[in-house]
């Protein structure tokens, strides 16, 4: 592939020039003992760290690593759907709607896009009761609060136990019951040839 | 020029100067304008309001506009606050050359709605396996290197009903724009990137928070973190005021309101991936990054009708994933012979690339398609090696979930009929197609 870069941009990045002005501000940085918050300044010298509320709002992964302290059981998370709304649209015990059905449902049918019980993670759910819901307030809920709905969503899908207690542990114990279902991607590069390439009838 | 326009031009001139000498805003000297100008046919100075001054617009008889599409299933039923925004598909067929304006590019809405984002208070979080995770300004990533680039954009679902009467109906699900802002490879040499590292997830700020996994490897080659298209900011439609554009690569990959990136050693299957990794088809996942080559003959295409016998000019556009066309071939004959088009340059990677073939029509029945060969040296198939590709009846093909099977690149046929009109060239199915949305 061709450079993506601009080139000006070694000349201040990249250039032998810059390093040396580079390693002589970090020893006179040393030398003044203020190495704190420069010492892993960005080449650029552009952005900010993130503050403490950006750090709090993570995306989870698939394996939970993540994961916050905190913890929920379904009976919680029954009080926490009615309380925070979650019932307005998916109706009083996740089954009626109107919006997605959140208790059993069909892969195929036309209203339910992704049923809990298809979803490949545990901590997925998690992440997404956390980070988008409830719609027309995303990221109310706290951390236990979100452990408890899901709890209860895992639960009433038959997935986990009534009084199993979910936290960053015991969630990413949890089997999904279709993870087999599915296939990580594979490995992308720049060369790797895709799809009918034994079609050519040439 | 003639002696009438010259004079009334000096008179223009004359009054202009004497607004000046009152100090009149521009716009009084515009607003006399067609009064001056009583003319047998109207006067273009006639739409001379200052608005349109200010901002272009386009003849009155140029009418064009995107086309609406219907609910699909991910939008039933489902409680919105706001207003619902549908989806729509770029008019294919009325357009020329290779760049899509942004007002016709087509839109895609998954769930959520379009956030109204204040670009003083947008920022982009770069964090996850890095040496210094960083926050970055609008007006931060402004004053970093920039490049522009040429590239389609398309939904994995742009077959939406492959029987559909015109090519808006069939391929209006992708447009191509240059796109304009900082490599994202340059943000990743910002933070500094830590051992291990082999994927990237791209968040967005609307209310679904569309979260998409990307290979590194694809991050580092030629992926934009783009504020610009054709020459403006984004547009909220697309993205207002930061999206991800990953060139080549299925719609779904080009967050837009990006607001995260976060850098990690393993793909995340989010809400969004999850259908697009399911078994029992090993070659989705393979096929689920750059798109496949492809082209349709745009111009005369399902609903034109041909005026009179003789010379036509066969037009469309082609495309591939994987870099530049390499070259097209037209059919005529409904796919006995081929014979290879003109494309108009430049042909640019993974960029819609126009071609066209003068044709002389004698009035019988033809059938026109068009076959994309791209630089890795792909042919775009027919329907029927699609289908057997995928292991699948024609029936099945049809009848299975767009997203779960990959991109529905076969050749389009029109047909021409003894009387000119211009009908989709696909054989009816009785299986109900299933609208990817």
């Amino acid at each position: 592939m061709g450079s993506h870069r601009p080139t000006w941009w070694w000349t201040f990045t990249g250039s032998a020039g810059a390093r040396r002005a580079a390693a002589v501000a970090a020893v006179v940085m040393l030398l003044g003992a203020a190495v704190h918050a420069q010492e892993a300044a960005s080449p650029s010298g552009l952005g900010r760290p993130p503050t403490a509320a950006e750090e709090r709002d993570r995306i989870i992964g698939p394996d939970g690593e993540d994961l916050p302290p905190g913890s929920g059981t379904s009976a919680q998370g029954e009080m926490v759907f009615g309380r925070r709304g979650c019932s307005n649209c998916h109706g009083p015990t996740g089954s009626e709607g109107p919006s997605i059905q959140l208790v059993g449902g069909d892969v195929t049918t036309r209203t339910n896009y992704w049923p809990i019980r298809h979803w490949p993670f545990a901590p997925s759910i998690w992440d997404y009761i956390r980070r988008v819901m409830p719609y027309d307030r995303p990221g109310v809920l706290t951390d236990d609060e979100a452990y408890a709905v899901t709890a209860y969503l895992l639960y009433r899908n038959g997935i986990i136990g009534e009084n199993d207690v979910m936290d960053a542990e015991s969630l990413r114990q949890v089997e999904m019951p279709r993870r087999d279902d599915y296939v990580m991607p594979g490995e992308w590069t720049p060369e790797t040839r895709r799809g009918f390439e034994n079609l050519a009838p040439r | 020029m003639s002696k009438t326009q010259t004079s009334r031009r000096r008179f223009l001139k004359k009054s202009a100067a004497a607004a000046g000498l009152v100090a009149a805003p521009p716009s009084l000297a515009l607003a006399a304008e067609p009064a001056a100008a009583a003319a047998p046919t109207r006067s273009m100075l006639d739409n001379n309001s200052l608005e349109s001054v200010l901002y272009g617009r386009r003849s009155r008889f140029v009418t064009t506009t995107r086309e609406v599409e219907g609910r699909s299933h991910y939008d039933t039923p489902r409680i919105r606050p706001e207003p619902y925004r549908p989806s729509a598909r770029t008019p294919l067929a009325e357009l020329t050359g290779t760049i899509t304006p942004t007002s016709l590019h087509f839109t895609t809405q998954h769930y959520y709605g379009i956030p109204d984002i204040n670009p003083a208070e947008h920022t982009l979080l770069v964090e996850g396996m890095v040496e210094r995770p960083l926050v970055f300004t609008m007006a931060e990533l402004r004053r970093m290197p920039f490049v522009s680039r040429i590239h389609f954009l398309e939904c994995v679902g742009n077959r939406p009903n492959p029987l559909a009467a015109t090519v808006t109906g069939t391929h209006g699900r992708m447009g191509c724009s240059e796109w304009t802002g900082v490599p994202l490879s340059v943000l990743l040499n910002e933070v500094g990137l830590k051992n291990g590292a082999s994927w990237v997830i791209a968040e967005a700020a609307d209310r679904g928070k569309h979260t998409k996994s990307l290979p590194l490897a694809k991050a580092l080659d030629d992926v934009l973190v783009a504020y610009g298209q054709n020459g403006e900011p984004v547009r909220p439609d697309h993205g207002y005021p930061l999206r991800l554009l990953v060139p080549g690569f299925e719609g779904i990959y080009n967050v837009k309101w990006l607001k995260r990136i976060k850098v990690v050693d393993q793909p995340y299957l989010s809400f969004q991936e999850h259908s697009r990794f399911l078994t029992p088809n090993p070659k989705t996942q393979r096929d689920a990054y750059d798109f496949g080559p492809n082209s349709v003959i745009t111009q005369p295409s399902g609903s034109h009708e041909l005026q009179g016998h003789g010379l036509h000019v066969i037009s469309g556009l082609a495309w591939s994933g994987a870099g530049k066309v390499s070259s097209v071939e037209v059919s005529t004959d409904g796919g006995h012979t081929w014979q290879e088009a003109e494309l108009a340059g430049p042909v640019l990677p993974k960029a819609h690339t126009r071609f066209h073939l003068p044709w002389r029509w004698n009035g019988e029945e033809a059938v026109l398609q068009s076959r994309c060969l791209d630089e890795r040296g792909q042919l775009q198939p027919t329907e029927d090696e699609y289908a057997r590709y995928w292991g699948l009846t024609r029936g099945q093909l049809y009848g299975t979930i767009q997203s779960q099977l990959g991109y529905c690149n076969w050749i389009q046929p029109w047909k021409v009929s003894a009387d000119g009109k211009v009908t989709n060239g696909l054989a009816p199915t009785d299986v109900v197609v299933d609208v990817h949305g």
